[in-house]
């Protein structure tokens, strides 16, 4: 029962940090990028536009800073004996991650308060290295989880790790594939979201210069990112498939293993008969995706252990969820560039509405690919190496800091919503024309 | 050639300083502003949160590095910490989530004075208990109860180790010195005499009140430890320069020499907790686990010192451009 709590509570901590840590990631990108057009061009719309963004990014930043902060500490607090083993291995990009902290940090200090002691360009400069410590502390954290689905850089020689390589375990078989699909999922969700959020007032105010001008720039940061990420999504397939046949196992519902293996849309696995019904199926498309040829074998759930299946129905459906919204997104993505191209960016109702929709599906095709990621590696905390349950403190009672995590982070969370509303959209200039 | 592991644990110990001295007197912050009195309490809590605002964040990333260090370079270490002072720590974490969200929902809150009492007072409330669990968690890994295994029931394992007088004492001891830190500190930070009075009569009295509390904790100290403490070979001369260090404090204050008090203060601290750090080596947690029998491989200790080095190399000069920029002389270029 406490495996479960310490569970839950990792998994909450987990999936609220990561909303506020791929904002700490992309904002940034869009302030400076706003600042910039201010230099260039002195429309007013800009700079109201960046300091709005820096306001938003200033209060994100702070709620992914100390969630984060609880991240680190519950890596020991929740599994002590995976600490215990892996700190030496994997330390070393949490210890990169420590200074690229550092450096946004810093740097956000002197952007957020700097707006009248920089010069304009050193201002630009300090909001640059913010958003270069965001992609760059994003990138070292993903590593070592990377190092979680594919453990390299240590032997084992009766239980007692030797010869650590810890460049060798941050360039793991996963780290590749895993932090580009990371990042680019950071920029698609952020720019995507906000965006969205645009859209829905230009669809009320369709000459606002302020929206269009905040919408250009979110498409630009969003979009692009969206249009790449399904090829990512594929890299970062074929090294599960590699490198963890029971997650993609499960990803796709395979119970039997076999050659022409196929790629299911939806389905609900049935774990009884072993079976996956109401699916839409491929033929060979999933040992086409994952191995390059229709012919080639995917071993099924059958051939491996009951006891080391991951939970199956929900890694199957978050995958599905993922894999759905991430060709919707890129599809808008050439939507956009079409209209672009045109010149009516502004004047198609039906992108506008359709982008009011998508608003938040970014988020959940990133909510949805950490699940499958961490929920898919299951019954393990190492691949192959660690148990979770051989992982997880001796200390009883993990109920209670469950629910008193669960309590902060909606209370937070509700706090933060209505915050920037009120600050940073309700108060936007309502005037229209150019 | 030194020992690696001694480099780790300075290392370790350089971010605990660095962490104490800025980071704590952010804490400190919030204890002012939960104590702010008398016809300049509004403009005391605009002069801290002023003064707080663009550095907490980096200062609050010193423990960051103290912690990696410590999974890193000492991973036995950190798994046992976590595991026996999980309750502890766990309220130290709510406390760093709640005083930094609400620093940020009142600076950057709607015009609404309910708004900014609210979180004004989250914040001060928070960052005043925070301390008091960081020093009792110092206080145990000092004390020498803490089990090696997690046999016995919950209140023998998780609760009496660290719930006892010595490590309360610690923690009431953490948070004077914070508050001493940042009173001091913010005597540079005032708008005006008035205001610059009520911090110097507040440091003044912390200076009081940590004398008092380092007594305290002396009195409650196991004999071993307190032993270590004063009796050491290098006990002597750090004790003189601890001294004079806090008479320096005390007269600078008292004289209204506040730059100087600043220096002298920040060494004062210091110079405590390398007092401690000393008397507690070899040791990570009394009396199971010392640092070499925690350490991580060789090689990794190695590598990562390395990897330290580049990386303070690299981020120095712009800490040091930041503090250029919003320090108290910055601040005081502000005024002229």
């Amino acid at each position: 029962m406490d495996l479960l709590y310490a569970r839950w509570q990792m998994g909450l901590s987990l999936a609220f940090h990561i909303i506020f840590a791929v904002i700490g990631m992309a904002m940034p990108v869009m302030m400076v990028a706003a600042e910039m057009a201010w230099l260039r061009t002195r429309q007013s719309e800009y700079v109201d536009l960046a300091k709005r963004w820096a306001t938003g990014t200033a209060i994100l930043f702070a709620v992914g800073a100390v969630s984060g902060t609880v991240l680190s500490f519950e890596l020991g607090l929740l599994w002590p004996a995976f600490m215990e083993f892996a700190g030496p291995i994997i330390g070393m990009p949490f210890s990169l991650e420590g200074f690229a902290f550092f450096l946004e940090a810093i740097f956000l200090g002197l952007y957020l308060y700097g707006w009248e002691k920089l010069s304009p360009r050193t201002h630009v400069f300090a909001g640059i290295m913010v958003s270069i410590g965001g992609a760059l502390s994003g990138a070292f954290v993903v590593t070592a989880n990377a190092w979680m689905n594919t453990p390299t850089g240590f032997r084992l020689i009766d239980g007692r790790i030797s010869e650590v390589d810890p460049f060798a375990a941050m360039f793991n078989p996963a780290a590749g594939a895993q932090v580009v699909h990371m990042l680019l999922a950071a920029y698609a969700a952020v720019g995507i979201a906000v965006a969205g959020i645009h859209a829905r007032l230009l669809l009320r105010d369709p000459v606002n210069a302020f929206h269009r001008r905040a919408f250009v720039i979110a498409l630009a940061v969003g979009l692009p990112a969206a249009l790449l990420q399904p090829l990512s999504g594929d890299w970062a397939g074929r090294v599960v498939a590699r490198t963890q046949p029971a997650k993609l196992a499960a990803l796709e519902a395979q119970f039997e293993t076999k050659a022409y293996a196929p790629l299911r849309i939806g389905g609900i696995p049935n774990v009884e008969a072993r079976e996956t019904r109401y699916a839409l199926e491929i033929p060979g498309g999933l040992s086409f995706l994952a191995h390059g040829d229709p012919a080639a074998p995917v071993t099924g759930l059958n051939d491996i252990p009951r006891e080391l299946w991951p939970a199956l129905t929900a890694v199957h459906i978050a995958f599905q969820v993922m894999v759905a919204i991430g060709p919707w997104l890129a599809l808008l993505a050439l939507w956009a560039a079409v209209l672009w191209w045109r010149g009516n960016l502004f004047e198609s109702r039906l992108f506008l509405k359709a982008m009011v929709l998508s608003t938040v599906l970014g988020f959940g095709a990133l909510e949805a690919g950490w699940m499958v990621t961490e929920l898919g590696r299951q019954p393990w905390i190492v691949q192959g190496i660690m148990k979770t349950s051989d992982a997880v403190t001796p200390m009883p009672g993990l109920v209670v800091p469950f629910v008193l995590f669960t309590v902060i982070y909606i209370g937070l969370g509700a706090v933060v919503i209505a915050l920037i509303r009120r600050t940073v959209l309700e108060t936007a200039p309502a005037r229209g024309g150019q | 050639m030194i020992d690696s592991v001694v480099l780790l644990s300075l290392v370790l110990v350089l971010s605990l300083t660095a962490y104490a001295l800025l980071g704590g007197a952010d804490y400190g912050g919030g204890l002012w502003d939960l104590l702010a009195t008398g016809r300049t309490a509004e403009r005391q809590r605009a002069t801290i949160a002023h003064a707080i605002g663009p550095v907490w964040e980096a200062n609050h990333v010193w423990l960051i590095i103290a912690i990696v260090v410590l999974f890193t370079g000492f991973p036995r270490a950190f798994a046992a910490l976590s595991t026996y002072l999980h309750i502890p720590l766990l309220l130290v974490l709510v406390g760093i989530v709640l005083r930094g969200s609400a620093f940020v929902f009142r600076a950057y809150g709607p015009d609404d004075p309910r708004h900014d009492r609210f979180w004004g007072r989250m914040f001060a409330v928070a960052s005043t208990a925070t301390p008091i669990f960081l020093g009792v968690i110092v206080g145990a890994i000092t004390e020498g109860r803490l089990p090696d295994s997690p046999q016995g029931s919950f209140v023998t394992v998780f609760v009496a180790p660290w719930l006892t007088p010595f490590s309360l004492a610690v923690g009431a001891f953490t948070l004077a010195l914070f508050g001493y830190l940042a009173a001091v500190y913010l005597t540079l930070e005032a708008h005006d005499t008035e205001e610059r009075a009520a911090f110097r009569m507040r440091a003044l009295i912390s200076a009081t009140t940590v004398g008092v509390l380092a007594a305290t904790v002396l009195v409650l100290a196991a004999p071993e430890v307190r032993l270590g403490l004063i009796a050491s070979p290098w006990a002597v001369p750090l004790h003189v320069a601890t001294g004079a260090s806090a008479i320096g404090t005390f007269v600078f204050l008292w004289f209204e020499r506040f730059q100087h008090a600043r220096v002298a203060v920040a060494a004062q601290v210091g110079l405590i907790l390398w007092g401690w750090a000393l008397a507690h080596y070899p040791y990570a947690i009394r009396p199971h686990l010392t640092l070499a029998g925690s350490a991580a491989p060789a090689n990794v200790q190695i590598l990562l010192l390395q990897v330290l080095g580049v990386g303070a190399v690299m981020l120095l000069p712009s800490l040091l451009f930041l503090f250029g920029i919003f320090g108290p002389r910055g601040a005081q270029r502000r005024q002229t």
